[in-house]
This record gives C-alpha cells, sequence and structure tokens, in this order.
C-alpha cells in the first residue's frame, strides 16, 4: 500500500547561525513527514531547537541564518526553498498558520484586534472590509470567544491572556490553512486555560482536516494530542515515534528523562521536582560523540566518541539515537 | 478634564518662573535701556530723565509687578526703545517664525522617517551605515555653516533661491516659499539627524517583538509590516524629540534667522536684550514659555493617539 503524498516533508534540513568566527547549530539535519490532517507533536528542552525549527518551515529564520544542502521543506509538494521571497510569503499566512508562545506580545497592542484578524484575509484573499469583518465574528466565535461583536473593538491589552491565544488562534486560521504550526502555545498561560487551548486546537484541527505541529517542552501536553511525537535535543532528532508507542516504550534516556520532569498530581506534597542535571550543550562546540552523553547516567566511552545515528527500532516506525537504549519494557 | 487642569496650572507656573528669571537677569545688567533710547551722545542728565520718564527707577521687583499687572490685562507693555506696542511686535514678527518652523520640520520628517524605516528594517546594511556616517557629519557642523554653503551653491550661484530677504505671504505664495527654503532646509540638515537616529533605534527594538514575527508569519510585505505595525508602537521617543524641537526653533533659530534676515521672533529677542528692552524682552520670553508649555501638551495628548494603553491610564505618560 503506497502513503498518499505528506503535506510536509522535512529533509537534512540544517539551519546554521554565524556568531563571529563560530557557527551555531540549530538545527542539525532534522527529517520528518507529516501527512494531511495529522498532528506531529515536537517536544524537547528549551534550546533543543523547536522554535527554529518552526521558523524555517515558515521561512522566519534571522537573516544572517544559513541553511546548507542538502536540506530541503516540501510543502505540498513544492521545494519551498525554490520559491522566491514573494511566493513563500504567499503561503504564509494563507496555506500554513502560525500561532506563537506568548500572546501578550503576539498581538500588536497599538491595533484592534477585529484589524489583526481581517488582515490576512484583506492581504491573501483581497476580501473586502466588510467581508473580512463579517469572516472575522465568524472565527472569533469558531475559537470560543463569546460576545464577538464587541470584543472585535477591543485592543490586546483589554482582553485576558487565554482570550487573546484564542484571537491569535483565529488570526492563524483566518485563510483556511493546511498547516498550523502552533509553537508552544500555552506555555505563557494560565494553567486553567491550558487544557482549554489545546482541545480548542485538537478540536479545530479535526473540523478543519488541517495538519498541525504542535510544540511543547511537556510531554504531558502531547500525549493523546499527536499522532506522532518527535523529541529534539540539542537541534536534531532524537527519538520518534506514534505518540502512543513513546508512551509505551521510550527508549531514550532523555525522553524518559522529559517524561519524569513532569509533576503528577499523585506525587506525596513536599515532593522535590525532578529535572534533568547538567546543562544542554554548546551549540556552536557540539561533541564528537552523542551530545546528550555528559548528562547521561548510562553514557559509556563509545557514547562520546561515536554519534549514534537515527536508527528503527523496527517495531511501529519507532526510530530512535542512542547506543545503550532503555531496554523494552523496563520502566526504570 | 484634570489632565487639562493640571498642565494650566503647569503653564502658569513655569510662565511665572521664566519671566522672574529673565527679569532678574535683564536688571543684573551694568547698562540700562536710557543709554539705548537715549543715544551715543546724550549727557547724564538726558539718561536720567528718561530713566525717570521710562519708569526704571522703581525696585526691581516694582517693575516686575507691574508689568506683571499688566500682562493679566493682557497688556505686553510698550518697547522702551521704539515706543511700539510690544504684542504688535511679536504679532508681525510671528509669522516668518511659525512658517520657518512649519517648513523647517516638514522637511525633517520628509526624511527623518523614511531614512528611520528603512535603516532599521535593514540594520548595519550600507544605506544604514552611509546615512548614519551622513548624519552624524551633518550634526557636527554648525547649521550657519551648511547655511552658508547652502546660500553660496543655490542662492548665488545657481540663483534658485533668494541668498537673503523674506517675502511674507501676502507677496505670493511662491516666492514666500522661495523666501524660507534655504533657512528651513539649514535647520532641518542638522535636525533630520536626531529624529532618525531616536525613531530608528526605537523601531530595532520594536522589530525585535513577537507581533512583528506574527505579522510576518501572516505574510504580509515589507512596507506592510514597516508602515502599518511597527511604524506607530515605535514613536514615543520620536514625538518627543519633535515637540522639543519645534519648542526649541521658535525663539533658538535666531543664528539663522539672522542670516537670513528673516524677521522673526528670535530676531526681536535678541535685538530687545541687546537694547535692554526689557519690555519686549519679556514678551517673547512669554510666548516662547506658552509655546512650551502648549506644545508639551499636544504631545502628552499625542501619546495618547498613539497608544490605547495610555489612553486608559488618564495620560499616565504624561
Amino acid at each position: 500500500m503506497r502513503e498518499p503524498l505528506p503535506l510536509l516533508v522535512v529533509d537534512k534540513l540544517s539551519v546554521h547561525l554565524p556568531c563571529g568566527d563560530r557557527i551555531v547549530r540549530a538545527i542539525d539535519e532534522v527529517s520528518f513527514t507529516l501527512q494531511r490532517g495529522q498532528t506531529l507533536a515536537l517536544v524537547g528542552e528549551s534550546g533543543s531547537g523547536k522554535s527554529m525549527l518552526c521558523r524555517a518551515i515558515m521561512g522566519l529564520v534571522p537573516g544572517r541564518a544559513l541553511l546548507p544542502a542538502p536540506g530541503r521543506i516540501v510543502f505540498a509538494g513544492q521545494d519551498l526553498g525554490a520559491l522566491k521571497a514573494s511566493e513563500r510569503a504567499g503561503l504564509c499566512g494563507r496555506r500554513i498558520g502560525m500561532v506563537l508562545q506568548d500572546p501578550l506580545s503576539a498581538l500588536n497592542p497599538v491595533m484592534k484586534i477585529g484589524r489583526q484578524i481581517a488582515e490576512p484575509m484583506r492581504h491573501h484573499l483581497g476580501m473586502s472590509r466588510d467581508q473580512a469583518r463579517e469572516r472575522s465574528f465568524e472565527l472569533l466565535r469558531a475559537v470560543g470567544i463569546a460576545q464577538a461583536e464587541t470584543r472585535i473593538d477591543c485592543y490586546p491589552h483589554q482582553l485576558s491572556g487565554g482570550m487573546r491565544q484564542r484571537v491569535v488562534i483565529a488570526i492563524a486560521l483566518a485563510c483556511e490553512p493546511q498547516l498550523l504550526i502552533a509553537d508552544e502555545p500555552t506555555t505563557a498561560l494560565d494553567v486553567t486555560v491550558q487544557a482549554d487551548i489545546l482541545d480548542l486546537l485538537a478540536r479545530l484541527q479535526q473540523e478543519r482536516n488541517m495538519a498541525m505541529i504542535l510544540v511543547s517542552h511537556n510531554l504531558g501536553v502531547v500525549a493523546g494530542r499527536a499522532h506522532e511525537t518527535a523529541v529534539m535535543y540539542a537541534g536534531r532528532i532524537v527519538e520518534q515515534a506514534p505518540t502512543d508507542e513513546l508512551f509505551a516504550r521510550m527508549r531514550m534516556r532523555y525522553t524518559r528523562a522529559l517524561f519524569d520532569a513532569i509533576p503528577r498530581l499523585d506525587d506525596p506534597a513536599q515532593a522535590m521536582l525532578t529535572a534533568i542535571g547538567g546543562q544542554s550543550p554548546d551549540l556552536a562546540a557540539l561533541p564528537d560523540g552523542c551530545s546528550f552523553a555528559p548528562r547521561c547516567a548510562r553514557a559509556e566511552a563509545r557514547c562520546s566518541d561515536q554519534a549514534p545515528t537515527l536508527v528503527s527500532d523496527g517495531h511501529a516506525r519507532h526510530r530512535y539515537a542512542c547506543w545503550f537504549p532503555c531496554a523494552v519494557g523496563a520502566n526504570t | 478634564m484634570r489632565f487639562v487642569g493640571g498642565k494650566f496650572l503647569h503653564l502658569i507656573v513655569v510662565i511665572l518662573a521664566v519671566t522672574a528669571l529673565t527679569f532678574a537677569m535683564l536688571d543684573l545688567l551694568p547698562a540700562s535701556a536710557a543709554y539705548a533710547v537715549a543715544g551715543a551722545n546724550a549727557s547724564a542728565h538726558d539718561i536720567a530723565a528718561i530713566q525717570e520718564d521710562l519708569g526704571l527707577g522703581d525696585p526691581a521687583l516694582v517693575r516686575y509687578g507691574k508689568w506683571l499687572a499688566g500682562v493679566l490685562r493682557g497688556d505686553l507693555g510698550v518697547s522702551l526703545v521704539s515706543g511700539q506696542p510690544v504684542a504688535q511686535a511679536i504679532v508681525s514678527h510671528l509669522p516668518a517664525t511659525v512658517e520657518l518652523v512649519v517648513l523647517a520640520q516638514l522637511f525633517t520628517l520628509l526624511v527623518a522617517v523614511p531614512v528611520g524605516l528603512l535603516s532599521a528594517w535593514r540594520v548595519d546594511s550600507r544605506f544604514d551605515r552611509f546615512c548614519s556616517t551622513l548624519g552624524f557629519g551633518l550634526t557636527s557642523i554648525p547649521s550657519f555653516a551648511l547655511a552658508m554653503v547652502l546660500v553660496y551653491f543655490l542662492a548665488l550661484k545657481l540663483k534658485w533661491f533668494p541668498a537673503v530677504g523674506y517675502a511674507p505671504l501676502s507677496a505670493g505664495v511662491w516666492p514666500n516659499l522661495k523666501s524660507l527654503f534655504l533657512p528651513a532646509v539649514s535647520l532641518a540638515l542638522v535636525e533630520w539627524v536626531i529624529l532618525m537616529r531616536v525613531l530608528r533605534s526605537e523601531l530595532i527594538a520594536t522589530l525585535q517583538e513577537d507581533f512583528i514575527l506574527l505579522a510576518r508569519a501572516k505574510g504580509l510585505p515589507a512596507w506592510k509590516i514597516l508602515l502599518q505595525h511597527a511604524l506607530r508602537p515605535s514613536l514615543f521617543g520620536a514625538l518627543t524629540v519633535f515637540g522639543l524641537q519645534v519648542g526649541n526653533l521658535i525663539g533658538g533659530a535666531v543664528i539663522v534667522e539672522q542670516l537670513f534676515a528673516l524677521p522673526g521672533v528670535g530676531r526681536l529677542l535678541l535685538a530687545g536684550i541687546f537694547a535692554q528692552d526689557f519690555a519686549m524682552v519679556q514678551g517673547c520670553v512669554l510666548l516662547i514659555a506658552v509655546a512650551y508649555v502648549a506644545i508639551n501638551f499636544l504631545v502628552d495628548a499625542g501619546y495618547g493617539l498613539l497608544d490605547p494603553r495610555v489612553r486608559r491610564g488618564g495620560f499616565a505618560r504624561g
């Protein structure tokens, strides 16, 4: 059986940032595919390259960034690297929508939200002011904002954080994109509205049959909400599997550490939060071997000499990059 | 309303302070207006008579009180030297100054805003570095030196503009603009640099904001991002500087006014100081102080127009 043509193919993508006479490898040969209507979760600690990967797909990397060959991003059969800047901008906001981490700073503070929602529709779809306003009402209702008629003329500071993130989502959905990139959409929000926003995203994604890239540093957020999960460390994907499979059989100690770092309700009241020891590596001077080795409890000589590559687990498209993976089924 | 009331109080305090200080300064000078009135060949007796005649024999505080009482009645007094009413002299010198300020600041804006936008969009580009170097060069030259260069080429060599003199609006718009063009340009050549640098640095900060990233993620073209998203939140510093520049030029364009023989307020003030004509000096100082406070008021109101968050706080920045 042949798989249908994927919506998004990221193939050996690297993003290098020259920094003085050093080169920061923000993204290092990342590859994945995303089918229409599917959700891919990108998980990793801060600085692991999740946001940079999102920005690379949007074509919004900093001006000095280099995208060395043979890295490619293919969206709906089009190699984005071969497009002119104006054609690329034509995809942004129209076929690819983006939700940023902090809704408090993602909206222009001096522009009414109605105009901010209408903007992509007026620009890409050539809608009139009235058409765009009508459609903005629908969008505001779709993202669960009551009293859309009055809220549409509010400035961002007049809305709560959760409400503002709903507005940002409405903006991303305005032109009915095929791909939604949600870069830590709930990190800056109150815990009580985090689940609401995640459920909203999941519902909209299903209703509109969008593909979604859901970025989080919290493995708990993606459980049950993503078809597939890719774990990133130091600019690379180090483990990737269908989400259920990943949770059932974590092979990387880094993935397990991320999992253990989720605080649990049944922890005793005074329990210490679990943290991953050490610091994330200097992306301008990555070690020869496994970049997680200095922080890994089970690292051996081979780990610091040779970098492991992504290999198949031989089970349900599960891939990982480790010389000494956790034993299957071992929950320690 | 509380905002307006507060500003009015502010105005009164500023005017009292400024005029009292000016009065005290004039009083400290050794010479007296009587010498200027009497002329070079006057005897000591003549001068004493004129002193008495002008009421200059009274103590300074009494004279200041009299002047202040006059102002409250709407009477700025008469020039000690020419006998012309001060208000009339100021009104006749105002058009040249106002036109000069408007034109100079218009040129300043026309250059500073586009250059600031382009420089901030591509920081450290060749354009950015060229404009910064040019700007620093221009600010380090006094405006009258630039003015003389302009006069030499554009007025004397090419004969496009008159070298000196002021044609009032009643003489026709075109001759009027032509007579003000060179003075306005010589002021703007220095002023635009400051405005541009302030705008540029604030824009650079704004362009790092998340909402600019989101605007780019919407696929908007660069000009829309700059003009519709980045410019307005970046105007606070520029608005402040702009207000200060306007206030400064009302009495402070004196060198350029002198050089181009423009009958402006700056020259009137300068002539008054040389002649110890305290009524004239006080009148000009009063005008400048009122103008400063009024501009300050407009700038504060402008913050509210720029940013709705300021509006809600009742001009919290004011």
